[in-house]
């Protein structure tokens, strides 16, 4: 079985091949790879979300590095949702046309079911059942993963994502648009013992989460603030705050149900700080930390392939509708 | 008939109560409100006032990664957005965004500097500034429907 997966539910568009016996053939993503001439021709530079000029491209790209032929595949699978419509319909049309005219079976697959499956994508995969802590710049959920279309909610953000606070601070430190990695830098020469940020939604039983309120405490502690030590330690302050509430949050969720390994899949996952916390306070409790490979951790086409692989093998059919959803609730199914 | 008014908010109350007093006076129809200010000046604190007001009682998430939240409350669509992460406001075109100003959804469109040239005038604009422990606003109508609006919004001062 041979699937070919399409990304394009928000900036990055992405296609990639995996086979269920040799695992992922090949991966493309616009933002990362240079195309190739032969591909697209002459490709100006293209604005980030032009999902239309980059698919087709990137998908004769990703089969032809896979030694793929239309014949050679089993299906196809593409993000239906949730994400911008506009955006996702370019993936859906041409994953639904492309399986027209090679007389292939498509699957619609959750987004984000692309993300908890991603680990699966290393070396060393994790065995169901897991938990999974999804925190980027457009989410923050914890996630109880009992297998493949198995999954229930146990908690979100109420307003931003965690790496979306950590970029909007950075902004305001200074350091440009999105800045996470940079503010964790300039963390590392703030003093933690200088200020000390809420730690939001944690003095109450529940699993949700709330980051607003931690930029506007950093911009009300920024306006005292007068040297680049005053600024370092204000980023120390906020990372804290953000990595304990994390790791508070695991360490509540894991106690709940027991679960036996914590998954921590998103770009924020990459964060030194709360790996070294997670590990610490999880082992504790006698369970394992995964991450995926690191160029799954953000938006991709291999964690849609092996997403509709899985629901494949699975024996997931669908008619011929093209779907796209906007909003679509992961627990749904 | 007024075109622009100031007030002062002190607290985030003060600024839901500024989103509630919006959705109250907002004349029937479809309407675009754009919101400009910093980060951290309360746009989205003004935003879940409103929300609140219109009878929504879920979490009102950040629309700066998806770009635009909506939300059908008592037969009216509210489509929330945040351009901030737009790079061209060609985007909105081949995006589909331009299809949510529809004349009948109340739109209110956080950085709408960044779709510049491709929105079109709205109703009112509002801006907001840090004003030392507090938020100053600023609101200005735009259009004649506008107008209407903001004296309607006076007259519901205090």
């Amino acid at each position: 079985m041979r699937i070919l997966g399409i990304e394009t539910s928000c900036d990055e568009t992405g296609v990639a091949v995996i086979d269920a016996e040799h695992g992922l053939l090949s991966h493309a993503l616009y933002s990362q790879v240079a195309l190739h001439a032969e591909y697209g021709g002459v490709v100006p530079e293209l604005a980030s979300r032009d999902h239309i000029r980059k698919l087709l491209p990137l998908v004769r790209q990703a089969l032809d590095e896979a030694d793929t032929a239309a014949p050679d595949l089993t299906g196809i699978a593409y993000t239906s949702g949730p994400g911008l419509l506009g955006a996702l319909l370019v993936g859906a049309g041409v994953a639904r046309s492309l399986a027209w005219a090679w007389g292939l079976p498509a699957v619609g697959v959750h987004h984000m079911e692309g993300h908890l499956l991603a680990p699966l994508l290393g070396d060393e995969p994790p065995e169901f059942p897991f938990l999974a802590l999804l925190v980027s710049g457009g989410h923050t959920m914890l996630v109880d993963v009992q297998g493949v279309g198995r999954y229930r909610i146990l908690g979100e953000s109420l307003d931003d994502a965690a790496g979306e606070a950590f970029d909007k601070t950075a902004k305001l430190l200074g350091l440009g648009y999105p800045g996470g990695p940079a503010l964790a830098a300039l963390a590392e020469q703030g003093d933690p013992a200088r200020f000390s940020f809420p730690r939001p939604m944690t003095d109450r039983p529940g699993l949700d989460f709330s980051f607003s309120g931690l930029k506007t405490r950093a911009l009300t502690t920024l306006r005292e603030a007068r040297t680049e030590q005053d600024r370092a330690d204000v980023a120390r302050a906020f990372e804290e705050a953000v990595v304990d509430t994390l790791v508070i949050k695991c360490l509540r969720a894991v106690q709940e149900t027991g679960a036996e390994r914590l998954v921590v899949a998103g770009g924020v996952g990459a964060n030194r700080r709360l790996r070294e916390r997670l590990r610490a306070a999880v082992g504790a409790e006698g369970a394992s930390v995964h991450y995926p490979p690191f160029e799954f951790c953000t938006d991709n086409g291999a964690m849609i392939a092996l997403a509709g692989l899985m629901r494949f093998q699975a024996g997931a059919g669908e008619d011929l509708t093209i779907r796209a959803r906007a909003r679509w609730n992961l627990a749904q199914g | 008939m007024n075109t622009e008014h100031c007030l002062y908010l002190p607290d985030e109350q003060a600024m839901m109560a500024l989103g509630a007093r919006l959705a109250v006076s907002r004349p029937e129809g479809g309407r675009v409100v754009h919101l400009t200010g910093d980060l951290g000046a309360g746009k989205t604190t003004l935003t879940r006032g409103w929300l609140r007001a219109l009878g929504h009682s879920g979490a009102v998430k950040s629309p700066t990664y998806t770009l635009v939240e909506s939300y059908r409350l008592a037969g009216l669509d509210v489509h929330h957005f945040d351009l901030y992460r737009l790079a061209d406001p060609e985007e909105l075109d081949y995006l589909g965004l331009d299809d949510y100003f529809d004349g009948q959804a109340l739109c209110l469109v956080e950085w709408p500097e960044r779709g510049e040239g491709v929105l079109k005038t709205p109703d009112l604009a509002i801006r907001l500034t840090v004003a030392g422990e507090g938020r100053e606003a600023r609101i200005e109508a735009l259009s004649e429907t506008g107008r209407v609006w903001l004296d309607k919004f006076v007259k519901t001062e205090g």
